[in-house]
């Protein structure tokens, strides 16, 4: 308990920190920071837009620090004003909008990489210095080092584009409004394959080289040995024994590897014109929507500790050790 | 289990643990033998073959590329030819020119970045690691916060605040960066302050900075060079990356940026793939080179992993957990029994 | 010693590590043999192999060691020649073990309980409701409370841990039991009180011991017959009594001298000047040669046979081989 008071604590220290970078990039740019957003607009913003702007960000002539808690307070409120680029919608709307597709894409390819890449390295250090054992780790690497977009565009071209067997973009047909029925359900499923593909591809080879180094260095302790020399199967060893202690390594390092995941997630996202957090963050980047970048970037974090602290409860519930007496 | 005087691994390792400083030789044979292994490694001399060709690529573009990068040269979207081999773009640019230009911005950014990572991550890891108490607990929370903030959006940011360039792109990843080799530097760091070359240095009353910098920072070169590896490889990627979604400054001509001005011009809807493959191929084959680079590092000084590649040479396969029987085929006649 | 009346013979066993710089023999051509209810010791320096027998004899040794040849006889069976469920089969329900070190030996994410009921439910094929059942009694046999079936092993104190696994090892009341060094991690007391519960444990249910330890007088107190190893090989087999009494071969005498004896008068001691051979290099002849204060001319060109110098007392040394020269010729001479 404890173990997940400290962690709890951890994430409202990063929270606090990326709220208060929220506040202090657009006072960090050189010169006068609401003119110099402002005058980026170039008259393109109706007045009630530019107080929207102005009462999002929390700029009037009160002290910074001032400002600084008249934001936190909005901030934790849920109110990060008004997008610009949809006005008058509020950020939180159009971030709502985004949330479930990127949650969806990304809790998919993250599960699968991870379950199937933790699967290949066990089997690959049961059966090291074997052919597969050889070629794998090598041909993964290569994989993995292909920029995540990258392998999307060339997935769209040739699996979406020359074979025609995936749709190009979106979330789901154009034609469909989203309900619980199957010609929706099945659409969405056929959209989210490419991409989702493309995270995998990219993504599993850090998990099958993690787990398979750890596995090599479990495989070494004196409690496999135990377990072999009991005469248990060999499957009961592997899982039971090795890969259950092999996992635990692992798993911290999935709350980095989430971030780094997001990341490629973003620019798949846009690729496919998904409609996620990350298309829509790249959208609110063009168009210059301060509020929403700034939204979305908040909603991404959260999100990302949110995981981070789901893995630790998970953490807990194997790893006896950290449960304190 | 057995003895460690009796395990053969064990006994290869305890000679990389000679006393750094008494005897000079074989202390550079202990902290630097990773490296001649290195050379003997395929996976490493591949990767290092592909690294090299790279830097060699990027520091003769004038004279290996025909054309200028951004110069208009023929007919957009041209296939693959003996006069432009690798094609032309959407606005009629030829792609091999920018493929090699693009390796100049696209490695001068990922070894800049690459670089200041290392150093910075070396100063926060081993101060917190040699000092420890507060200071480590500060520096540790401020690493652990950098490394859960996810990087990439707040890159896009960034991006849309600052005006970038090529300088303010290697500053920004550095800041964003640094955590992950700082963390595993502090760590190794706090394993090496134990060791007793390091306490008999503290005890005879050696300065901070000669035990940080003669003492404890050798005995981790090999760490720290696949850690700067590693944040070359992050670099090179996120910098591809922000290219490619436009929010660089776009006209310097990186492999992100190529592939942005593919994808604006509709490369691939038209067929033209050779505007992708080339900039794509070049990301993933640097950043493999690096990869097995590092990868034949962690075979040769993580002993567990060494012990079992050389078990890999000797049984090609190990799927049941017993020791294998090799008799010697003259035995097992004579005494039947 | 009739082969019919021993438990498990151990003959001829050879193992190697294969490593970059060439094999490393780590036991050379070991014989032995433990009868029903007995304890035999092994004994001798760190590296000497004891540790390298013990897990030979259930060919969970790790790659790169490999048995390259001899034979392993438990009640009939050579365990050599033994495919994989076969092992299964003989792991824990003939032989069972006790490791080095409990902290270790024992899986951090499982209880004690599950830990000893799997292997009861692997080879009993026990209900899960019997078998914790059965755990529970095997705790009350090591004298560990029944509440703690259900604790982690980071939650019981080393000389908890230690009976644990001596539970686990009893598990399926097998009628031999390795020992490896079982009591090394803990302090004396403690040590003590382990130690007199085994034997206490053995009298009641009958079992065998291949009891390894560095420590002299451990050794000769508890055990029944004594084997001395010097670089891979025994060199003196004996009586546990007559080992310490009347040693023969001069490594055992100065392993003898280099521990205090907790009766009996006071000695001087003296210890075994120099240190073990390189196991990848050994010297020729007579391992022993290099450190011994009684070498002769033969001894670095020969390497002596274990002969019987007395009752039930063998040897390897060339001083007690007075009627000439007959190595056995599977050794192999230099």
């Amino acid at each position: 308990m404890r173990y997940v008071l400290r962690r709890i604590g951890f994430y409202c220290v990063a929270a606090w920190a990326s709220l208060t970078l929220n506040f202090l990039m657009p006072r960090l740019m050189p010169g006068d920071p609401a003119s110099t957003i402002f005058a980026r607009y170039r008259g393109q913003l109706r007045p009630e837009q530019l107080e929207a702007m102005k009462e999002a960000f929390g700029f009037n002539d009160a002290p910074l620090i001032e400002q600084y808690f008249g934001y936190l307070s909005h901030a934790v409120r849920g109110d990060f004003g008004i997008s610009i680029s949809a006005f008058p919608s509020p950020v939180t709307t159009v971030i709502g909008s985004g949330l479930i597709w990127t949650l969806l894409i990304g809790i998919t390819a993250l599960v699968i990489s991870f379950v199937l890449g933790s699967m290949l390295g066990i089997i690959s250090a049961w059966k090291r210095g074997s052919k597969l054992d050889n070629i794998f780790p090598p041909l993964l690497i290569f994989l993995g080092s292909f920029p995540f977009f990258w392998l999307a565009m060339v997935a769209l071209y040739v699996l979406g584009f020359k074979a025609g067997w995936f749709p190009l973009r979106h979330a789901y047909s154009d034609r469909l409004t989203p309900a619980f029925t199957w010609p929706f359900i099945s659409s969405v499923i056929s959209h989210l394959i490419l991409p989702a593909l493309s995270i995998i591809l990219v993504s599993i080879g850090g998990w099958v080289l993690g787990m398979r180094n750890t596995m090599i260095n479990v495989l070494g302790e004196d409690y496999i040995t135990l377990a072999s020399a009991k005469g248990l199967s060999t499957r009961r060893v592997m899982f039971h024994y090795a890969a259950r202690n092999a996992l635990l390594p692992n798993m911290t390092a999935f709350g980095m590897a989430l971030g780094f995941v997001l990341g490629g997630q973003i620019i798949v996202e846009t690729v496919f014109s998904y409609p996620g957090l990350g298309y829509l963050l790249i959208r609110a980047v063009s168009n210059l929507d301060y509020p929403l970048m700034q939204g979305i970037f908040l909603m991404i974090t959260l999100a990302v500790l949110g995981a981070n602290l789901i893995v630790d409860l998970l953490y807990v519930r194997l790893d006896p050790r950290v449960r304190g007496s | 289990m057995q003895e460690h005087a009796n395990d053969p691994a064990a006994l290869v390792l305890s000679e990389d643990k000679a006393k750094p400083t008494s005897q000079p030789a074989s202390a550079f044979a202990a902290r630097f033998g990773w490296l001649i292994a290195i050379l003997r490694n395929p996976k490493a001399l591949i990767g290092l073959v592909i690294m090299v060709v790279f830097v060699f690529t990027a520091a003769f573009a004038p004279v290996i590329a025909r054309h200028d990068p951004n110069k208009f040269v023929g007919r957009p979207h041209q296939a693959p030819s003996a006069k432009h081999w690798f094609g032309t773009t959407g606005q009629g640019k030829d792609v091999f020119s920018q493929t090699v230009w693009g390796a100049r911005t696209s490695l001068m950014v990922g070894f800049g970045t690459g670089l200041l990572v290392t150093l910075l991550g070396i100063i926060m890891g081993m101060t917190a690691g040699y000092f420890g108490g507060w200071i480590d607990d500060v520096l540790s929370l401020l690493t652990n916060v950098v490394l859960i903030i996810p990087g990439t959006p707040l890159l896009a940011i960034m991006a849309a605040f600052l005006a970038p360039g090529k300088f303010t792109i290697i500053l920004v990843l550095s800041v964003i960066g640094w955590a992950w080799p700082a963390r595993v530097l502090r760590s190794q760091t706090l394993s090496l302050r134990t060791k007793d070359f390091v306490a008999s240095s503290i005890v005879s009353g050696e300065g901070h900075f000669n035990i940080i910098f003669r003492e404890i920072l050798p005995n981790m070169t090999s760490l720290i060079v696949s850690g700067m590896f590693g944040s070359i490889i992050y670099a090179i990627g996120a910098e591809t990356g922000l290219s490619f979604l436009g929010l660089t400054n776009i006209s310097d001509v990186t492999w992100g940026s190529n592939l942005y001005w593919a994808q604006n011009n509709a490369g691939l809807l038209v067929g033209a793939w050779w505007t992708i493959v080339p900039s794509g191929l070049c990301v993933a084959l640097i950043a493999f080179a690096l990869a097995m680079i590092n990868y034949a590092m962690d075979e040769i000084t993580n002993p567990r992993l060494r012990a079992e590649k050389e078990l890999s040479n000797v049984f090609k396969q190990r799927s049941t957990l017993a020791t294998p029987v090799v008799r010697a085929a003259k035995r097992g006649v004579a005494d039947g029994r | 010693m009739q082969p019919n009346e021993a438990l498990l013979t151990v003959d001829d066993l050879c193992v190697e590590y294969r490593t970059p710089r060439g094999p490393v023999r780590a036991v050379d051509h070991v014989s032995f043999s433990i009868a029903h209810g007995e304890v035999f010791g092994l004994a001798g320096e760190s590296g000497s192999g004891k540790s390298t027998i013990a897990h030979a004899i259930m060919r969970i040794l790790h790659p790169p060691a490999v048995i390259t040849g001899g034979h392993v006889n438990f009640s009939g069976d050579d365990v050599l020649e033994m495919d994989g469920d076969e092992l299964a089969r003989f792991r824990w329900r003939d032989v069972s073990m006790v490791f080095q070190s409990a902290m270790n030996a024992l899986n951090p994410v499982m209880t004690i309980g599950e830990q000893i009921c799997d292997v009861i439910q692997c080879h009993l094929r026990l209900s899960k409701a019997d078998s914790m059942d059965k755990a529970a009694h095997l705790l009350d046999l090591v004298g560990i409370e029944r509440s703690r079936l259900a604790a982690y092993p980071h939650q019981l104190s080393g000389g908890m841990r230690q009976r644990a696994v001596i539970a686990i090892a009893l598990a399926l009341n097998p009628p031999l039991m390795i020992m490896d060094e079982p009591t090394t991690a803990l302090d004396v007391v403690v040590q003590k009180e382990i130690l007199q519960q085994i034997s206490d444990l053995k009298d009641k249910m009958g079992f065998s011991i291949l009891f390894i330890t560095h420590d002299m007088s451990l050794m000769v107190e508890f055990s029944d017959r004594i084997g001395i190893m010097y670089a891979g090989e025994i060199v003196e087999t004996a009586d546990a009594h007559d080992v310490f009494n009347n040693p023969q071969h001069p490594y055992t005498r100065g392993l003898m001298s280099s521990f205090p004896s907790l009766v009996g008068p006071k000695v001087k001691l003296t210890g075994i000047p120099g240190s073990p051979p390189d196991m990848g290099k050994p010297p020729s002849g007579c391992r022993f040669h290099p450190r011994c204060d009684q070498a002769m001319a033969i001894c670095s060109l020969q390497r002596p046979a274990l002969r019987e110098v007395a009752p039930v007392h063998r040897a390897a040394c060339h001083l007690y081989e007075l009627t000439g020269v007959t190595p056995r010729t599977e050794r192999g001479t230099l």
